[in-house]
């Protein structure tokens, strides 16, 4: 309480705090703070929302030191490139410690949002019982955890608005961890379980719902039959968001769904589909036409007429997500049809396989030609040609993130046979906004050159089997002011390359390089020049780091700048350096 | 492996194609190979021909760790899903099932003998066939597997034949002779296929 006096002397910086309330973005509020000692003070003691982007550049302790007020923690663990297996489990990212510290110094955490970070049953349990206003639980790609953590979350967490679990590996354990939520509990507003693989309990999965009258977003697992999700929407109308599971069912309960979707006015984003029956598909057509997102991308069994029929209601849709089951003429039909769309993701069904139904060149030119608004695509591929990429980027300017993934990754211009150096030139010297760039294909040192030479606002890129030599990466380190990621796999980058401009590392985030031409010897020079940098090397093959000879080329290296040193928890296969 | 990949590109060809072989490299620098760039695909060289698109389908991927990057979450997902083509000889459209479904070889023919509706199972000691009541025509079903061999179905484990099976097909029974089909004495296959 402070006195009327005080009050005068601290006028100014409860009106700065005041001002900075209205700073949302992590970026903004990381900008002010460093204005001066004043307003690092105010911004400090303001903050509630915490971003993190590698969870081993800084300690909780310090975090919480820093930033005492925090309510809402997002932290990121692995490395992006262990989303593909490459690498091993063990390797980090765990979430107990900071859990721990949290529970010690009594933080008032509201919120947790994890990405590929292992987490315990443990970790859930204390989450659950030491922090009375949780409310919201999101993660993303993690695992380490199973049925029971989930269980103590829905037990123990009074307020809890949002449990949302996606693309985890969690162990079921059969516990019936749904029924876990009290009568009492009704405030859930978000629940997403369809990465789950056991059964729930149907009768209080319904219940549960009718009781949540603010129930906005529900996406449950491939367990949860047709009928069962009939009987939930009648419970809840005001549903936004549908994911559903499984959509198999004979044709009395298919019209039943029919003539209860019209209710369901509200619902914008779709999603689910884990199993499906194209003839129980109809059934949402009369929702279509005002979903603003659609997700068909786990849906493998849907062929492209059937798609297309699907598709073709959706004239409001602003993101998809499909298989390349669509194929190039599904394509054609979604860029006649979604005029608004902002974000296409199209990802492959058969990853490995031989002339099954894929997507070419062709579907990215139409969809480039008919959605203008475009600013986001994944897009998987069998082929690909220069001059398809040269007419994107004539049609789509406004680009944000561009990731194109050909199955084949080192296949050249399907046409002309050169490498596709010219396409992806043409995306960044047109895009001047991109953000996030994956390349494939073959190509050569002058993409890079490109890239350095005209993607300015570029933070994130993805390499793999591409380039020719040392001046590759050169010219992406040298040219690429704003590069905050840098992932690299299978391309002849060497030590001249990565101890060019060893100050530049502090200005990222991360660097991953693997299966590259970087020796032992060049990451301990590294890593001895630069003490802020933690360079980390794995290895897998067994052996002890004295053994190793500095000749030797690394299979797996990956550094970070951080304020706290070398890590406590590395396992025995990471060598820091 | 690479030479059956040639192989199977040559019999491809169109008269004058040109092949390239594959190489990271500017337009006129020697075409020297650095080493490690290729060590993610193991003992495979990429070769690919110039040939012409409408003809020839791509060759075989193969197999790199961790590409396409596509999360493990995903890549199960699909893999819990296999639609194979099943034709029969002489139908003129082919059918799609998904075998991920089935649990085993007589679950494959009950929905075979559901799909093609004229052709019933039928027994004989103890192969399995389809009969066509009208003509009195008997199918053998068979597959292609990985290597792009066409097998006889039945000889393996269920679940191997599942990982390995990429279409069926029911052949005519005097088709199938030479698959060793006929032969009612022949002794019980034992799984000796290696995939």
């Amino acid at each position: 309480m402070r006195s009327f006096q005080s009050m005068l002397n601290y006028f100014p910086e409860e009106v700065l705090e005041h001002i900075f309330d209205f700073l949302t973005s992590h970026r903004d509020r990381n900008a002010v703070s460093l204005v001066c000692k004043s307003w690092f003070a105010v911004e400090r003691l303001s903050r509630e929302k915490v971003f993190i982007g590698n969870c081993y550049a800084i300690s909780p302790e310090r975090l919480i030191a820093r930033f005492p007020r925090v309510r809402s923690l997002t932290l990121k663990g692995k490395p992006h490139f262990a989303d593909f297996n490459l690498v091993p489990h063990d390797w980090g990212g765990f979430v107990q410690p900071w859990i721990e510290s949290m529970v010690k110094d009594g933080v008032n955490l509201e919120e947790l949002r994890l990405k590929r970070m292992l987490v315990s049953d443990e970790s859930l349990e204390l989450l659950s019982k030491f922090f009375p206003n949780f409310k919201s639980l999101v993660l993303v790609s993690c695992d380490g955890f199973s049925t029971d953590g989930l269980a103590a979350i829905a037990s123990n967490c009074r307020f809890l608005r949002e449990l949302d679990l996606q693309e985890n590996e969690v162990e079921d354990r059969r516990g019936q961890w749904l029924s876990c939520f009290p009568d009492s509990c009704t405030s859930l507003v978000s629940l997403n379980f369809a990465c789950l693989k056991g059964e729930v309990n149907l009768a209080a999965l319904e219940r549960l719902v009718a009781r949540c009258r603010n129930l906005r977003s529900l996406r449950v697992n491939h367990t949860v039959p047709l009928d069962a999700l009939q009987r939930i929407l009648l419970q809840a109308p005001q549903l936004v968001d549908l994911g559903t599971g499984s959509f198999v069912h004979d044709p009395e309960t298919c019209n039943k769904l029919e003539t209860g979707m019209p209710k369901c006015t509200s619902i914008t984003s779709l999603s689910g589909f884990l199993e499906v029956a194209a003839c129980c598909l109809p059934a949402v057509y009369t929702i279509c036409s005002h979903l603003t997102s659609l997700n068909l991308s786990y849906a493998p069994g849907i062929f492209s007429k059937e798609l297309v029929k699907l598709i073709c209601h959706c004239n409001k849709l602003e993101r998809l997500l499909v298989l390349d089951t669509i194929g190039d003429e599904g394509l054609g039909v979604v860029a006649l049809t979604c005029k608004e769309l902002q974000e296409l993701r199209v990802f492959p069904s058969d990853p490995y396989g031989v002339g099954n139904a894929v997507v070419t060149e062709e579907g990215l030119v139409a969809i480039s030609a008919g959605c203008r608004k475009l600013d986001s695509i994944l897009y998987f591929c069998q082929q690909m040609t220069n001059a398809a990429l040269i007419m994107v980027a004539k049609n789509c300017p406004n680009f944000i993130r561009f990731r194109l993934c050909t199955l084949n990754p080192t296949v050249p211009d399907a046409v002309t046979m050169q490498p596709l150096d010219e396409g992806f030139g043409a995306i960044v010297k047109s895009c001047k906004g991109l953000k996030r760039l994956s390349v494939s294909g073959l190509l050569t040192d002058l993409l890079f050159h490109y890239i350095g030479r005209y993607a300015e606002q570029l933070e994130m890129l993805s390499i793999a089997f591409a380039g020719n030599s040392d001046q590759g990466m050169l010219y992406v380190l040298n040219g690429c002011k704003k590069l905050k990621k840098l992932e690299i796999r299978d391309s002849p980058f060497g030590n001249e390359a990565l101890l060019a401009d060893v100050g530049k590392y502090e200005t990222m985030r991360s660097l991953w390089m693997s299966s590259c031409e970087v020796t032992l010897g060049a990451c301990k020079t590294l890593a001895q020049k630069m003490p802020r940098l933690n360079v980390e090397v794995i290895n897998e093959s067994g052996g002890d780091q004295t053994e190793a000879s500095v000749d030797d080329k690394v299979e797996k290296m990956y550094l970070y700048r951080t304020l706290v040193g070398p890590r406590k928890d590395a396992p025995d296969f990471v060598w820091t350096l | 492996m690479s030479s059956e990949i040639t192989k199977e590109l040559l019999e491809s060809e169109t008269s004058g194609v040109l092949k390239t072989e594959l190489t990271l490299g500017l337009p006129g620098d020697s075409l020297v190979q650095k080493s490690g760039i290729k060590r993610g695909f193991s003992d495979v060289d990429l070769k690919l021909a110039n040939y012409d698109q409408a003809e020839s389908q791509p060759p075989p991927q193969a197999q790199v760790v961790g590409w396409p990057p596509v999360r493990s979450y995903r890549k199960n997902l699909i893999k819990n899903c296999k639609y194979v083509k099943v034709g029969v000889d002489g139908a003129p459209y082919l059918r799609k099932i998904d075998l991920e479904i089935l649990s085993s070889y007589q679950d494959l023919l009950t929905a075979m003998g559901d799909m093609f509706t004229c052709l019933t199972i039928c027994h004989v000691l103890n192969e399995r066939k389809l009969m066509d009541s009208a003509n009195g025509e008997e199918y053998v079903p068979t597959y292609e597997d990985k290597d792009g061999d066409w097998m006889l179905v039945g000889d393996v484990p269920w679940k191997m034949f599942v990982e390995s099976c990429k279409r069926l097909r029911l052949m005519t029974s005097s088709e199938a002779i030479g698959l060793g089909a006929a032969a009612p004495s022949t002794p019980s296959k034992g799984s000796s296929t290696s995939c």
